[in-house]
């Protein structure tokens, strides 16, 4: 099928939404993509209410003010991904450009802090396998007791690790974006591939935030 | 407006005379040919479970009997030494039975199938909202199978924890003897869940964004509701049983507990999760069938549906129900009683939708001018055997009952009645209805009857039984029920089931050689062989690129058939009304505009 149907049957006189296919299309995969979160947080309630044992207090672990900075950093891209989309409806492409990088730093800026934080974690023993758990508390990497159990560990890294990759991909796709932009392949009329993408990167974000105060904060 | 577009369909129709044949016939973005390419390789997995079922059925009516001497030599020494099957095999069989018919047989037949086929035929739209996501959402179904399928040739054998592979059997290699099987069948599934997501995100949005001016949300044909309402179910199930397949992988490959009880993860979390998914699941799998048999009996007896709108409202309600009764699979392992009441209760309401459309089934078809043809047949078919799988289902809906007959052979059979008497023979309707818009002929009537007859008859045979086998005790899954003293008095039943599936098997080389026959001989069907109403018998059989000459504009639903007014007893959705001379009886005409509220 070529472009030129596919860009016609976008403008099709119907019944349907007034939306486009591509954002309609986005809004669907994302509440599929809100079950796939829906059945590890279920997974995480339900480990946790069966066995507190495994979990400590807020903090003796996990690094919070450093998790903290780097929710900071993804809620700033998600304004600069507002930026990058105010940007184009105004037909400004190099705004829409300067925005779009801004994000896909930020955004890799919050994986390389994901990456980081795992290396520390699990050099503190703080792993997702049974048989090598063995997490001690924050301050004295050497010695203490062992706190939490493997459970902490497995979802831990189950919950952040799929919001990383989730993030991952979504700097791909940016950086897809970015250099059809930087070909102008964007305009005040024709801003759809920005729109979407940021309905996802905005998606990214809220789980986040969700995650922060599920996995860190309680 | 509607010319724009016709000529730009007529121009893409042109061009795709260029495309060569891997953009024709492989890596095709049209959804006729995306349907094409799903029934063959839906069909072919269908023959492939049908022959374990066969494997299964020769141990149970034989047990202990070397299987031929002709098909002998397939099997190595791991999985039949000289024929005789083992019992680690035979849980391999039965899971790869399961998981073949259901995930890439009758899934990829009803939404891969008929989500392609009918949907942009019915709404009257040129073809899919994403025509690349849905070439990709195909393409993704052979991957995942040839992972299922090397998993027969992998050390171990393939998995052999059942389809639901209950933790903690699915954990650890220790307790199946199955360790990379089970981790290819994780692979496998977790691929295919794609597919599922990304054709259903397409059928949504089609359905919602691609419809023809006039085509409001009450005039879409039933069996293009019944896929949009499986869509949803597929959209947000499958990411629930993604996240459940994931973490088990993480069990079985990186050591971490999530569901292994001596890492103090809990093996009923995932039941709950595999439920949470399955239940919708089992929704997924009878909807679609539901909507061709609709569409089959109210244009085989020449009649409206009956009750249109409660068809529809029965379809959402099922819907919404299917996420709050997984927990009718669990009475058995363990679940406070006020929550299994809780769960008895929202699992017998559903009793109240099926009951609605099977009323409304019934409802059409009396005093229709029916015709008995293969179409009807298998739709008529699918209302009796839905009913007697329905009404085995309310036995287990009640948790006292079900406690007693869980994990049975009443379970099989009332499985069976659904998904075979249920399911398969709406597939069969819905195959022998819409081939010749498919591939432009007819099938053969006389060969469909013979089948027909003959697949109802040993269909019952074999099946029916069944529920005395589990009444009586025998246990789901089980290798030799000779090894316990109470069920060796059954051993004629299970051999006359066998003999019963070996016919029924048989009987279905009948309806390949239909199939495959009439795809050069059968009779040229033209646009219009049932003399339907709905948007997909205006186009030519088959239809070309582009689907529609221009774009239709729907006047009336879908099912206008014997009106008093006309001499013809159909009414074609796209034909536009007579003026005042007809009585004034007609509806207006509706205009371009979107009727409001939709």
């Amino acid at each position: 099928m070529s472009d030129a149907v596919i860009a016609t049957m976008d403008r099709r006189p119907m019944p349907g939404m007034k939306v486009y296919n591509k954002k309609l299309g986005m809004w669907i995969f994302l509440l599929s993509e809100v079950m796939f979160f829906t059945s590890l947080i279920g997974s995480y309630v339900i480990l946790r209410f069966a066995h507190p044992d495994h979990w400590t207090d807020p903090g003796t672990v996990l690094n919070v003010p450093l998790t903290a900075v780097n929710t900071f950093f993804l809620i700033c891209s998600s304004v600069t991904m507002v930026k990058a989309f105010a940007a184009i409806q105004q037909g400004d492409q190099k705004g829409l450009q300067r925005w779009l990088l801004a994000t896909i730093l930020i955004g890799a800026a919050f994986v390389g802090i994901q990456v980081v934080e795992y290396m520390a974690l699990s050099g503190e023993g703080f792993v997702p396998m049974l048989d090598s758990y063995h997490a001690v508390g924050r301050g004295n990497p050497h010695e203490g007791p062992s706190l939490g159990g493997p459970l902490y560990g497995a979802t831990f890294y189950a919950m952040t690790g799929f919001h990383g990759a989730h993030v991952s991909i979504g700097v791909l796709c940016l950086i897809f974006v970015y250099v059809r932009s930087l070909q102008g392949a964007y305009t005040a009329d024709n801003l759809e591939g920005v729109e979407v993408i940021g309905l996802y990167w905005h998606f990214v974000d809220l789980v986040w935030i969700l995650l922060f105060t599920i996995v860190y904060l309680i | 407006m509607s010319t724009t577009t016709a000529t730009e369909t007529h121009a893409e129709h042109v061009e795709h005379h260029d495309l060569g044949f891997i953009r024709t016939y492989i890596f095709s973005t049209d959804h006729k040919m995306i349907a094409r390419q799903f029934l063959f390789s839906a069909l072919m997995f269908l023959v492939l479970g049908g022959l374990l079922a066969v494997m299964i059925r020769w141990q149970l009516g034989f047990p202990g009997r070397p299987l031929p001497a002709f098909i002998q030599w397939i099997f190595p020494d791991t999985m039949a030494p000289s024929g005789i099957i083992l019992p680690e095999f035979y849980n391999s069989l039965v899971t790869m039975h399961a998981t073949f018919m259901i995930f890439f047989a009758l899934m990829p037949l009803m939404a891969g199938v008929f989500g392609n086929l009918l949907i942009p035929l019915q709404i009257g739209a040129e073809d899919m909202a994403f025509p690349r996501i849905n070439m990709v959402s195909f393409w993704i179904m052979p991957v995942a199978g040839v992972i299922m399928l090397a998993s027969f040739f992998v050390e171990g054998g393939a998995a052999g924890a059942g389809w639901t592979s209950y933790a903690p059997l699915s954990t650890s290699g220790e307790w199946t003897g199955v360790y990379m099987g089970q981790i290819l069948w994780l692979v496998s599934l977790i691929v295919l869940g794609f597919s599922s997501i990304l054709g259903s995100l397409n059928y949504v949005s089609t359905v919602i964004n691609m419809r023809a001016p006039g085509m409001t949300w009450f005039r879409i044909p039933l069996a293009t509701w019944s896929l949009f309402i499986t869509a949803w179910l597929l959209l947000l199930a499958i990411p629930i049983l993604t996240g459940g397949l994931i973490l088990l992988l993480a069990d079985q490959t990186l050591g971490t507990a999530f569901f292994r009880p001596e890492g103090s993860g809990e093996p009923l979390l995932w039941q709950h999760i595999f439920w949470f998914f399955g239940h919708p699941e089992v929704y997924i799998l009878i909807l679609p069938a539901m909507g061709f048999v609709s569409e089959v009996i109210s244009c085989r007896s020449r009649k409206p549906i009956f009750g249109y709108h409660s068809m529809v409202l029965a379809l959402v309600s099922i819907a919404f129900l299917s996420w709050v009764v997984w927990g009718h699979h669990m009475f058995q392992s363990g679940m406070n009683p006020l929550l299994g009441m809780t769960f008895v209760l929202t699992t017998v309401v559903i009793a109240v939708p099926s009951a609605i459309k099977i009323f409304n089934w019934m409802g059409t078809l009396w005093r229709g001018n029916i015709h008995f043809d293969a179409p009807l047949l298998h739709a008529v078919a699918f209302v009796s055997l839905f009913i007697i799988g329905g009404l085995s289902g309310m036995f287990m809906a009640a948790a006292p009952v079900d406690i007693y007959i869980h994990d049975t052979y009443f379970i099989v059979a009332h499985l069976h009645y659904v998904l075979v008497g249920g399911s398969l023979f709406g597939i069969f309707a819905g195959i022998i209805y819409w081939y010749p818009k498919m591939f432009g002929r007819m099938m053969h009537e006389g060969l469909g009857k013979v089948h027909f007859f003959l697949s109802f008859l040993f269909y019952n045979l074999a099946f029916f039984p069944m529920h005395n086998l589990g009444v009586q005790g025998m246990m789901r899954r089980i290798y030799d029920p000779n090894q316990y003293e109470f069920l060796q008095g059954l051993q004629p039943l299970n051999t006359f089931i066998s003999i019963s599936i070996f016919c029924f098997a048989s009987t279905q080389i009948i309806f390949a050689f239909n199939f495959l026959w009439s795809l050069r001989k059968g009779k040229v069907a033209g646009n219009n062989p049932w003399k339907s109403n709905t948007l997909l018998w205006t186009t030519p059989s088959p239809p070309p690129h582009g689907n529609f000459p221009e774009m239709p504009q729907v006047y009336r639903g879908p099912y206008e058939y014997s009106h008093p007014d006309r001499e013809e007893d159909y009414w074609p959705q796209d034909e536009p009304p007579a003026t005042a001379d007809a009585g004034g009886q007609t509806a207006p005409a509706p205009t371009l505009e979107p009727v409001p509220g939709d």
